[in-house]
């Protein structure tokens, strides 16, 4: 999408759900946002936004973009593409890739590169050690100081659990406001694990992944957040447990968030009969009374925020036997529409809470909460998101920006979509009911 | 029936069906002329992702004795070095014309992922899968009951019959096929295992008396057959599912004393390979009421009878 | 022609007859040994081996009687449904250098008897194997021939001969039909 020096005039929008407005944008950001008809320069684009719901951009806090080493997969260039897509401004590139983003080097590769591409502010991770190793902490410092300004550290796709390192971990990143990021999962526990350890791991002969290998982590990081005196945020929360000891945790007046992927919200164990491997993920999907318990921690505010955690896979590591398969899903252009499925047209959130756990407070988390999460209001950037909640269309994974297509939702309609994602006022992304608009 | 996957889903008048089929293919096996014609021109494929000279034989000698063209397939590869490609081996297979393929490998699920995936057009015969399902054992072992603790086996169940299976319930595919067949079938079965070698699903299965040793499973019932499963010794002090296996055959074992608790109709089964001295005493492998030999010839009836019944009628594919 | 072609009476007639002509045919009941093939060759063999007792009270019925279930040897399987396997069951007397009078009520095609000498070459080497039917109904694929026909009905394509047997289906007639189609199934 190429920039456009045109104001944009959005009419007749909701914000967030709660009221109508009028939003002229001018030079990337917000000039005027008023309930009565703005008068806005003759050249202007105007966006009949009748029905639609402006949100702030989404914000990310948990994505795999696989650049460097695995472009196979996806690269930062078809991420950003996805995330935009997906009604996403800013996401965070989490560490695993190859080499492992454990130095100012290869944080600073990522970012540059996501700025170059230019779609969406892409935020480098940091892992917590070298090489996701376990033993050895990164030069955290160093790459908080990059260019890439990297506040959000994160092993994730191994969790870090030696006791020792995590308690350093979370006392070092104090240094410069950071946060640590876990992927909750005892290694010892699940060592060969593929599927949610309970009644069906058992009749499908597939090795299980208990819950209390993802709560005791969580209880274990918890106190030693406290005592510490350190900020924690958990990634992916699965299990009934894990939401009762962080609600526990909460109360205690501990500094932990929370976040949680929309195919928890939706999706159970009983999926992976069949053996489609597009179904497999860490953590892996639970039981029902498991999503009936995330969801309500999430509408309660134990969990914090949507997280996407958009995992690309080619073919070859998804059309397999189960046991061969690669675990994760890709999931920015379906997010919101999940969230809108499972949680908004159930009653259990507004669009203003969505706002809430999908733009602001991820930014808040990722210390990115100066430059996106914003209200809609006068003088800020323009970073919007417009969704329409009443577009109901059927999930085809081949149809996705991504590089890879493993997507468990073909074939499932959502009610509803982002059909335009402003990025600091250049549209990064128009359904094609806006085409020509832009020309 | 288009393939054999499971017995989880097994109806019971199928089940029967398969082993009435079997009674009359071990019938011709009594013949001067073992081979007869019903297969000629189809072709079986043995698909072997895990080392089974035993049950490949089996399944060859099955088809073989069917006048069906066999071709072996055996592919490198384990959970840790995932080897060759599932579906290019299938996509292979099904160039060079496959009526049957028969499966064994070391991931649960893979049978299924195979008859579902469209690799492959012919029928699917899982020969055992990980730690999932292994049918035809399941079914030879129904049929080795019946045909000792059953009066007039033609057309009957094991209805009423009490059935032990001890051992690593949690890894065995042999115990979880044998689970579901042998319930369909009417029999009331018991497991006996440590509780660290049970799935923590089991409590779903309330058809599924379980006992925690031996002895105890041994004082509560008079069982009519008692299937010792293979302990797998990398499991005990590696993976620490059990102290040692000195312990286990302590607890486990079915040793003279045990046997001698058995009531007299009761048979001794195991589906090999065994471990002697281990899950199973000399004495109680080499014992009259033993039919661990037998089982191996069952397997054979058993298999020629799954191929006949997947791939002799119109149903087979295409 | 429609209908009942044969009675009860005329299926007992045609039985002895057909007895007299067998023990005619090979000097005496001595060396025989009947096969009927299932479903209802094997009433009818059994029948037959009445019929031969009553003429010659030295033929032992019981060891020279049993059954051949062909269905593995049929070469139309994958035409139709999967067939269940019948029992087969050698007479004791053994068919090792006998003569082997294959049993069938209808005679059709050929095929279920060209399947039934497949059968028997695998089962042992008689001296003789020779064919007695109740009914020939004619059109046969194979150059194959009875030896002993309790009744010709010459029949078009389309029609359907039906054996009903006392011991199977609690009545004894041969009964004529229209048919839709060809008669998969309905005999040799």
């Amino acid at each position: 999408m190429s920039s456009t020096a045109k104001p944009v005039l959005i009419e007749n929008v909701s914000l967030a759900g709660q009221v109508n407005s009028n939003l002229l944008i001018v030079d990337g950001e917000i000039a005027e946002a008023q309930g009565s008809p703005i008068d806005a320069p003759a050249d202007a684009i105007r966006i009949d936004a009748t029905g639609l719901i402006a949100l702030p951009g989404l914000v990310d806090l948990h994505t795999h973009l696989r650049e460097p080493g695995r472009e196979d997969a996806e690269t930062i260039e078809s991420g950003s593409r996805s995330a935009a897509r997906g009604g996403f401004t800013a996401i965070h590139a989490m560490a695993n890739t190859t080499p492992v983003a454990d130095s100012a080097g290869v944080v600073e590769q990522v970012w540059s590169r996501g700025r170059e591409v230019g779609l969406v502010d892409v935020y480098p991770v940091g892992a917590v050690t070298v090489g996701l190793g376990g033993t050895q902490l990164s030069e955290m410092g160093a790459m908080a100081m990059s260019r890439a300004r990297v506040r959000v550290f994160s092993d994730d796709g191994k969790c870090v659990s030696d006791p020792v390192i995590m308690r350093r971990a979370l006392e070092y990143v104090k240094t410069f406001g950071g946060v640590i990021a876990q992927h909750s999962q005892d290694p010892r526990l699940t060592e060969g694990a593929q599927m949610h350890e309970g009644i069906v791991s058992a009749e499908l002969g597939l090795t299980g992944w208990p819950a209390v290998a993802e709560e005791s982590i969580i209880a274990r990081d918890v106190l030693l957040t406290e005592h510490v005196g350190s900020r924690l945020h958990v990634c992916h929360v699965s299990t009934a447990g894990s939401v009762d000891i962080i609600r526990w945790a909460k109360a205690r007046g501990i500094n932990v968030t929370a976040e949680v992927m929309p195919h928890h919200l939706l999706l159970t164990d009983e999926s992976v009969r069949g053996y489609d491997a597009r179904f497999k993920v860490n953590p892996p999907l639970r039981t029902q009374a498991d999503v009936d318990a995330v969801r309500a921690g999430l509408a309660d505010g134990t969990i914090d925020i949507i997280a996407t955690d958009h995992a690309p896979h080619p073919d070859e590591d998804k059309d397999c036997e189960w046991g061969a398969a690669a675990m994760g899903m890709i999931g920015l252009e379906t997010a919101l529409g999940i969230v809108q499925k499972a949680m908004v047209d159930t009653g259990l959130m507004n669009w203003s809470q969505v706002a809430l756990r999908m733009s602001h407070l991820p930014a808040v988390i990722g210390g990115v909460a100066d430059a996106h999460g914003l209200n809609l209001d006068k003088g800020e950037a323009a970073n919007i998101t417009l969704v329409d909640p009443s577009a109901p269309w059927l999930v085809d994974p081949a149809k996705t920006a991504s590089r890879s297509n493993n997507s468990p939702f073909g074939g499932i309609e959502l009610p509803g979509r982002a059909v335009a994602t402003f990025l600091r006022g250049t549209p990064t992304y128009l359904d094609e009911r806006f085409e020509g608009l832009f020309a | 029936m288009r393939h054999l996957l499971t017995t989880a889903g097994l109806a019971r008048e199928d089940a029967i069906r398969i082993l009435d089929t079997a009674a009359q293919m071990a019938a011709t096996q009594e013949r001067e002329t073992r081979k007869l014609p019903t297969l000629r021109g189809k072709t079986v494929v043995n698909l072997f992702f895990e080392d089974s000279t035993r049950t490949r034989i089996s399944f060859e000698a099955a088809a073989k004795r069917l006048s069906a063209d066999v071709i072996n397939f055996s592919a490198k590869g384990s959970s840790v070095s995932k080897g060759e490609s599932l579906k290019d081996t299938a996509l292979t297979l099904q160039a060079m014309g496959a009526d049957a393929v028969v499966v064994r490998h070391w991931a649960s699920g893979a049978a299924e992922r195979l008859a579902t995936s469209g690799w492959v057009h012919g029928s699917v015969l899982n020969a055992g899968d990980g730690t999932h399902q292994h049918p035809t054992q399941a079914l030879l072992d129904a049929y080795t009951i019946r045909k000792h603790l059953v009066e007039s086996p033609d057309g009957a169940g094991l209805d009423g019959l009490r059935v032990a299976i001890v051992g690593d319930v949690l890894h065995s595919r042999v115990a979880g096929s044998n689970g579901y067949l042998l319930t369909t079938l009417g029999a009331k079965v018991s497991v006996v295992a440590p509780p660290t070698l049970l799935p923590v699903g089991i409590t779903a299965r309330p058809e599924l008396e379980v006992f925690y040793t031996l002895d105890e499973a041994l004082d509560a019932h008079k069982f009519d057959a008692i299937m010792m499963l293979r302990v797998q010794r990398e499991r005990m002090t590696g993976a620490a599912f059990f102290p040692s296996p000195e312990e286990y055959t302590r607890m486990y074992g079915l040793d003279a004393a045990r046997m001698a608790r058995l009531p007299e109709q009761a048979i001794i089964m195991h589906p090999g390979p065994m471990n002697r001295g281990l899950e199973i005493s000399a004495e109680a492998a080499d014992a009259p009421n033993s039919v661990i030999v037998e089982q191996v010839a069952n397997g054979v009836a058993v298999r020629m009878a799954a191929l006949y019944l997947l791939l002799a009628g119109e149903e087979a594919a295409e | 022609m429609t209908g009942t072609i044969l009675g009860a009476p005329d299926i007992s007639r045609a039985i002895t007859r057909i007895a007299h002509e067998i023990v005619e045919r090979n000097d005496g009941a001595g060396n025989i040994v009947l096969l009927g093939i299932p479903t209802r060759g094997l009433p009818l063999a059994r029948r037959l081996a009445d019929a031969l007792v009553a003429i010659e009270p030295t033929f032992d019925s019981a060891a020279r009687t049993g059954a051949l279930d062909i269905t593995m040897y049929r070469d139309d399987l994958h035409r139709q449904p999967t067939r269940a396997i019948g029992t087969t069951t050698m007479p004791t007397a053994g068919i090792d250098d006998a003569t082997v009078v294959l049993v069938d009520d209808v005679f059709h095609t050929g095929r279920t008897i060209r399947a039934a000498l497949d059968a028997i070459s695998d089962l042992g080497r008689p001296r003789t194997v020779q064919l007695a039917v109740l009914v020939d109904r004619g059109h046969r694929e194979l150059p194959i021939r009875a030896d002993y026909v309790g009744k010709n009905i010459p029949t078009s394509r389309s029609e359907r001969v039906d054996v009903r047997l006392l011991e199977v289906d609690g009545e004894d007639a041969v009964v004529l039909r229209r048919g839709e189609n060809e008669g998969a199934g309905e005999g040799a």
